[in-house]
């Protein structure tokens, strides 16, 4: 890997932003790459946006992606996908859970929620993979496994080997929930495997 | 050992290699996670959450005095309460332990009330700051921080901004030094600044403030990066990353130790190239103090002073300059989408406080903490909001004059309270003012991620200690009429909120029921709403839960139903309080989650 790799990572607070910027820094510092993430944790409050920056590469400078300049766009809610994404290159990747959290500020009318934000994605953007990750994290147990099983969707385009996704999961993830993570990680992995043909 | 760190997380551990013994603080972001990295990584260090950043500093003070390495941090508007001991401090110096002092400013004000640059504040108060530009420099910073301390005999201030404590990076570790304290060496002279002795003090300052200056143009905190370019960039702090990001083979000079500049050095440096740029967060602190020793650079003019800069914002400057040609912006235009502000928690008791005042309908003297959202639509009730502590004194202020003919409240939380509330409470007894204050009791410091306090029962090492009661203390204080009442209880909060205003001479209202940030469940069944009698009047969307969301399901008049995301919902009940219908109703299954 010559170049750097960015990836923003975007959902409402609550979701696990955090956590999976947690795990794929780790990761690209255990297969030996300079890694940089930021984010902005103000106010502990659950509703408003929140997004990661992630960056690694054989030497990276600042923390944060330059504007437009994403690799990789991975969204736990469907509207912030397309919230965000102006900071995504053309032929980047956009992984996005179908999840949908409408604020109640769209109740009085001024404000609307998009009718298929997915499909307002796919005009934009060649690569966009779009799972119903709430429907499956509830299937597999938990709902807030979202981000992990978007985390095994993205790992299938990304270099690395399978055992340092794990071993980086393994260091992050709180132990009692080691094994449904990993699960939800390789569920993600063959949801991708699936959508291979269709999306990208 | 090589790790990913935060730059909080890497200052603490600066902090546990340097030997530190002491490290006291009041939480506030973006520096919180300092102390709680000691106080979870390094037990070999005392860690105190101190009641304000003045307390913390005097603290760290007397460690220094006792001859141990100390730390002492907050955010920016925090070093403002801090600032009467500080400019003293300066003059005293610091005992036989070393003394760093962290500013964690904010530009941007992700989550600030201003966005103040506490450079200045170093050069005002006319001690060294050292300025990291990423994780493995904010902990070998710490270390160099102590012997400067120590060397010069002066505090110290380490300068953060949000994107230096909150980012991440690789540090690599290194053994730690034994923490000790040399014992306290009497010396009135130096140490207790009356008049007379103050005065030679400051001559004492000035002279070392000549050898900072000396030993600035020498350290290699202060670097040249030769390229071979005839472009310059004076840059530090995360501006220099931004600088490189954009132009990694200019040549440049990186400022790691920003008071007193080395002017000599970037005299020869600005020789030597044929156009040099300053880039800076916020003030031109660096340009104006090189423009007044009367060389010729460029900076202000091509950056904005407000907010972050960024990649982006510094390549646009950059290229106004005519030093890069083309700027990579976006590439996929985003539309217009509805907004998503942050909102208070769902259950927050916040909630039913805010909801009995907007209804009460009197003017409300805010303060810092979670509750400032209530200002954000929905709930749009908080008239005022400046700096901790402020509510109280506000509130007395437009009480005095007739300000606002249906009433002040005053609203401030427990921690803000014992910060810096108190006082302001004491004037409203003892200067006999009619208002009301509200203490929002919910147990701990929740706006910063919830650390303990002096009411919480707990010391941030863990230990049980006594908790302050909110009633006696106001009692103490002179109040006569001090209440409690449930967040939760809507009919009751507004009634007793109209009777305490109804009270002649100050009163003050509690209430009791803790933050959910550990979602923890009120009920343990989610609220439902049946939508067979929802009407889509929308009331319970204007409370602003995260919980509640208007559903793809509509009513004859074609407005959204309201559903509540059982996963979300603690089960407050506030609004099901609110919905005439009665269509809010207790869920007769209980969620699981494995
Ligand atoms: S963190 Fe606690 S106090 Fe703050 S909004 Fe959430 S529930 Fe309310
Ligand atoms: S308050 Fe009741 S009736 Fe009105 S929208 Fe909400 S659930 Fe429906
Ligand atoms: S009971 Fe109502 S207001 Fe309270 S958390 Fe649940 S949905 Fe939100």
């Amino acid at each position: 890997m010559n170049e750097v790799i960015n990836v923003l990572i975007v959902g409402v607070g609550g979701q696990g932003v955090l956590l999976a910027s947690e795990v794929l820094s780790e990761m690209a510092m255990k297969a030996g790459l300079d890694v940089k993430k930021s984010e902005v944790h103000g106010m502990s409050q659950r509703g408003g946006v929140v997004s990661s920056h992630v960056k690694f590469g054989p030497k990276v400078y600042s923390p944060i992606i330059p504007y437009g300049q994403a690799d990789i766009l991975i969204s736990f809610e469907q509207a912030e996908a397309l919230r965000a994404v102006d900071w995504i290159k053309k032929d980047g990747l956009i992984a996005t859970s179908r999840t949908r959290l409408v604020p109640p500020i769209t109740a009085g009318g001024k404000f609307k929620y998009p009718d298929d934000p997915v499909a307002d994605l796919k005009k934009k953007v060649k690569n966009v993979i779009a799972i119903d990750a709430d429907k499956i994290a509830l299937e597999l147990g938990n709902p807030r496994l979202v981000n992990i099983l978007l985390l095994g969707v993205v790992s299938s385009r990304l270099d690395f080997e399978i055992s340092v996704w794990e071993e980086a999961i393994r260091a992050r993830v709180k132990a009692k929930f080691v094994d449904l993570n990993l699960k939800a990680f390789a569920r993600g992995r063959e949801l991708a495997k699936e959508s291979a043909g269709a999306a990208v | 050992m090589k790790r990913l760190l935060s730059g909080n997380e890497a200052v603490a551990r600066g902090t546990f290699e340097a030997g530190v013994k002491l490290a006291s603080a009041y939480p506030g972001t973006p520096s919180t996670e300092i102390l709680e990295t000691i106080a979870e990584e390094y037990p070999s260090i005392y860690a105190e959450w101190s009641p304000n950043e003045k307390v913390a500093f005097e603290v760290g003070i007397g460690a220094s005095l006792g001859g141990a390495r100390t730390l002492v941090t907050m955010k920016h508007v925090g070093l403002n309460v801090a600032a009467d001991p500080l400019m003293t401090f300066a003059y005293t110096g610091v005992g036989q332990g070393g003394f760093i002092v962290i500013s964690a400013d904010d530009p941007e004000m992700h989550s600030s009330q201003n966005e103040q640059d506490n450079r200045l504040f170093a050069k005002f108060a006319q001690i060294p700051f050292l300025e990291p530009s990423d994780s493995q420099e904010a902990k070998d910073f710490m270390l160099k921080g102590y012997e400067i301390s120590e060397k010069f005999d002066t505090p110290v201030m380490l300068r953060l901004t949000t994107r230096i404590s909150h980012s991440k990076g690789i540090v690599e570790e290194s053994d730690p030094m034994e923490p000790r304290a040399v014992g306290f060496k009497r010396d009135m002279e130096k140490f207790v600044m009356i008049p007379s002795n103050a005065k030679k003090r400051h001559v004492v300052l000035t002279e070392r403030l000549k050898k900072l200056a000396e030993y600035s143009e020498t350290t290699e905190l202060n670097t040249v990066e030769e390229n071979g370019s005839e472009i310059g960039i004076i840059t530090g702090g995360i501006s220099y990353q931004y600088a490189k990001d954009n132009l990694p083979d200019a040549d440049y000079f990186k400022i790691g130790f920003g008071f007193p500049l080395p002017l000599k050095k970037i005299s020869k440096f600005i020789e030597s190239h044929k156009r040099v740029i300053i880039v800076e967060e916020l003030e031109p602190y660096y340009e104006e103090i090189i423009r007044a020793a009367g060389m010729k650079v460029e900076g202000k003019k091509y950056f904005s002073r407000l907010g972050e800069l960024s990649p982006y914002k510094v390549g646009l400057g950059l290229k106004e300059a005519g030093l890069i040609d083309e700027i990579k912006g976006a590439e996929i235009e985003a539309g217009p989408l509805f907004p998503r502000p942050p909102v208070l928690c769902p259950g927050c008791p916040h909630r039913g406080a805010f909801m009995a005042l907007k209804k009460v309908g009197v003017a409300v003297t805010g303060d810092i903490g979670c509750y400032t959202l209530a200002m954000l639509p929905p709930l749009q009730t908080l008239d005022s909001c400046i700096c901790m502590g402020a509510s109280i004194g506000t509130a007395i202020g437009m009480e005095k004059v007739g300000g606002y003919d249906k009433g002040v409240v005053a609203v401030i939380g427990d921690s803000t309270f014992l910060h810096s509330g108190i006082t302001g409470l004491l004037d409203a007894v003892y200067n006999k003012s009619n208002i009301t204050v509200m203490i929002l009791d919910n147990r701990v410091t929740a706006m910063t991620g919830g650390q303990q306090h002096p009411a919480t029962g707990y010391t941030l090492m863990g230990e049980k200690t006594r908790a302050v009661d909110f009633t006696e203390l106001c009692k103490a204080l002179g109040v006569e009429s001090v209440r409690v009442v449930d967040a939760y209880d809507l009919k009751a909060m507004i009634d007793v909120i109209k009777e305490e205003m109804a009270r002649p001479g100050p009163s003050v209202i509690l209430t009791n029921r803790p933050c959910v940030l550990m979602p923890k469940r009120i009920m343990d069944r989610p609220y439902v709403v049946d939508p067979e009698l929802c009407n889509g009047c929308t009331a319970c969307f204007r409370i602003g839960c995260p919980a509640i969301m208007p559903s793809k399901e509509m009513t004859k008049r074609n407005k959204p139903k309201a559903v509540i995301d059982p996963v979300l919902c603690t089960g407050c009940s506030l609004c099901a309080q609110v919905c005439k219908p009665e269509a809010i109703v207790l869920a007769e299954e209980p969620v699981s989650v494995k």
